[in-house]
């Protein structure tokens, strides 16, 4: 099926050419940070995770989205989603990519990566967010591969596939509760140190994948002709409605918590980030934005009629994507640390090489996302579904 | 019967990937069941000798009598006996440090009485080397481990650079080389009795294990006029214990259960 991938109009190429690009000047810096060490990064020894680390949670959240169709789509027989269903699976795999890149690129001494295999550790949580990423990975690459070839060939799916199917499912859910568990067993960490992580970050995943989703539906639809089916792309929206009011039910719980009993571990970090400490207020400003963009987008989408038209939907999808996006790719992991367990103030801002390499580790993974849509999209256009 | 040969081959290869695996799996499943023993036994212990047998190092601090010289005197022993690079700005490297009581101690010192000094005075900070150190649990290499001797230890050439220490620790005792260390350590400053580091690892205190290991004290305690007592914890005779028993003394977020073996004398 790759074939398809090679047959394509100049826009197809120069997109490719365009990402390949910007991947390829994400790698030159990238190779300053070989040479240079970490210390070109806006990190700090109190701020020790920074854009690479918040990146790669989100994605997490991205990746895991996916099982969002395949429940309706496998527990429920609803068969709309059986038209869309590679597009999450494909996404879940350009979107994990580009986690396991974040967390190579983050590593102070990357060439000692199998330094994790060879000393297996089961205690740490990063052992095991090692285990499920690659397992989610190799999950989704089978399971959309083997379903796209049956769908191609136009016989049903093998039925050795279902058990990795029905596999998949807590296994999305795994990604981002081990992932949420990497920061809330941390004792010295009040911002962190919630049971509310886990869910808070599973509902956002589940508002912003979507969301991203139908926003790639509608570039699809675009771009190739090929008609992702209204149904799907509603259903969709109705999914991102409930888990973004879900999310922000969540961050209420956990500001009440907060606020209500005062304790100040917990406390200064929220202060920080939507407030300011100290004379430090970078992130006041990104913080309302993504509140104010998250409630806006719930009240366009809680009424069908705003859902229903195409330019509103993907309006509220931007906006829930930005407000997740800001939530867990800036504050969550920068709250986290300002201020710090000795409550000293330092302030996190990326440098332009780090977020050059960032960018690069995003164009690397949209150049995957193209070429297997590209795949996918060929499939279903030849098969006239 | 047509098949016999292939089953053959099967068989013989499973066979033989049975036989390499079980050995390392029960070595394995052997090792890591003595580990838990010598776990369980240092923490089960009586309160009177709360860390296991053997040695359990641990050191108190005088705060009274510490003056900031002498706490300068203490860094530069250590900084420079280690190879801790000095660099000025916020990625810096520091092993020992001193920091306010308000630091040290957040939200202990009841910072809004007038009356009290407290907040403002400083003490050193450094490696607690915890009893149940939350580094030690989520290094994903073992390159941070804890000995039988309670040294909260550090391998610098497994560590992969992954700052999840660094993330864990609640007194921020861990230090990350952003850049090349050698390249803020000039050729005289450098000494050849201990490693310099690369870039891409962590660091901090080691409890100065390797002057211990030749029945030396540490170069803070060292050069610290009496203003820190260091020893054997589960030994009564030793310095620490002898005054712990005296003084009062407080340790740093005993609430967070890690049980720091670094003492602040009041």
């Amino acid at each position: 099926m790759l074939e398809k991938a090679i047959k394509g109009n100049k826009l197809y190429w120069g997109w490719l050419c365009l990402l390949l690009a910007v991947s390829g000047l994400g790698f030159l810096a990238y190779t300053v940070q070989m040479k240079e060490g970490l210390s070109i990064t806006g990190m700090s020894r109190d701020v020790s995770w920074g854009f690479y680390i918040a990146q790669f949670t989100f994605l997490v959240g991205v990746a895991a989205s996916a099982v969002m169709m395949v429940i309706p789509k496998y527990l429920h027989h609803y068969q709309a989603f059986g038209r869309v269903l590679i597009l999450g699976e494909f996404l879940a795999v350009a979107a994990v990519s580009m986690c396991l890149l974040f967390i190579v690129v983050d590593l102070g001494q990357p060439q000692r990566l199998f330094n994790v295999l060879l000393h297996p550790t089961p205690n740490s949580i990063l052992f095991w967010d090692m285990v499920v990423l690659n397992g989610y990975l190799f999950l989704n690459i089978l399971i959309g591969w083997v379903t796209l070839e049956s769908e191609r060939k136009q016989v049903p799916p093998p039925g050795w596939i279902k058990p990795f199917i029905y596999l998949s499912i807590p296994w999305a859910v795994s990604i981002h509760t081990v992932t949420a568990f990497l920061y809330c067993g941390l004792p010295g960490r009040g911002f962190w140190l919630t049971a509310i992580l886990a869910p808070r970050f599973l509902a956002s995943a589940f508002a912003s994948g979507p969301a991203f989703l139908i926003l790639l539906c509608y570039i699809v639809k675009i771009f190739t002709k090929w008609d992702p089916g209204k149904e799907a792309i509603q259903s969709l929206a109705k999914i991102v409605t409930y888990a973004l009011i879900a999310n922000l039910f969540f961050l209420g719980l956990e500001v009440f918590t907060t606020a209500y009993s005062q304790i100040p571990d917990h406390m200064l970090h929220f202060k920080y980030l939507f407030f300011g400490l100290d004379g430090h207020y970078t992130y006041v400003p990104w913080m309302w934005v993504a509140v104010i963009a998250g409630l806006s987008a719930v009240l366009i989408l809680l009424f069908p009629k705003n859902r229903q038209a195409d330019n509103v939907l993907a309006f509220a999808c931007l906006l829930v994507f930005l407000s997740c996006w800001i939530d867990k790719g800036l504050g969550m992991i920068s709250g986290g640390f300002v201020p710090s367990p000795l409550e000293h103030v330092t302030e996190y801002i990326p440098t332009k090489l780090e977020l050059m390499v960032t960018l690069g580790v995003y164009a690397a993974g949209f150049l995957i996302l193209t070429i297997l849509y590209k795949v996918a999209v060929g499939v279903k256009k030849e098969v006239g579904a | 019967m047509k098949s016999t040969r292939r089953k053959f081959i099967k068989i013989a290869g499973m066979s033989a990937l049975g036989w390499s695996l079980c050995p390392a799996l029960f070595n394995g499943s052997s090792r890591a069941a003595g580990h838990n023993e010598g776990h369980s036994e240092e923490h089960s212990g009586s309160s009177a000798n709360a860390h296991g047998h053997g040695v359990r190092w641990a050191m108190a601090i005088d705060t009274a009598r510490m003056t900031d010289e002498i706490m300068q005197k203490c860094i530069e022993a250590c900084h420079s006996a280690h190879n801790v690079p000095h660099i000025n700005n916020k990625q810096e490297i520091k092993w020992i440090w001193p920091e306010t009581f308000h630091h040290l101690f957040p939200g202990q010192m009841n910072d809004h009485f007038h009356t009290n000094e407290f907040p403002e005075r400083k003490a050193l900070a450094l490696c607690n080397h915890c009893d149940n150190p939350p580094c030690v649990r989520v290094c994903p290499t073992k390159a941070t481990f804890k000995r039988p001797d309670g040294i909260v230890m550090m391998d610098f050439h497994r560590c992969v650079g992954c700052r999840y220490c660094m993330a864990a620790c609640p007194y921020g005792s861990r230090s990350f080389n952003f850049a090349d260390p050698r390249k803020y350590l000039k050729e005289s400053e450098r000494t050849l009795e201990f490693p310099t580091r690369t870039k891409g690892v962590v660091e901090k205190c080691l409890f100065c294990y390797e002057r211990l290991a030749e029945g030396k004290q540490p170069y803070c305690v060292e050069v610290s006029e009496g203003t820190i007592y260091f020893g054997d914890l589960n030994d009564p005779h030793s310095d620490v214990r002898k005054v712990l028993k005296e003084r009062y003394a407080i340790r740093r977020k005993p609430e967070l259960g890690t049980s720091p073996c670094v003492y602040y004398l009041i």
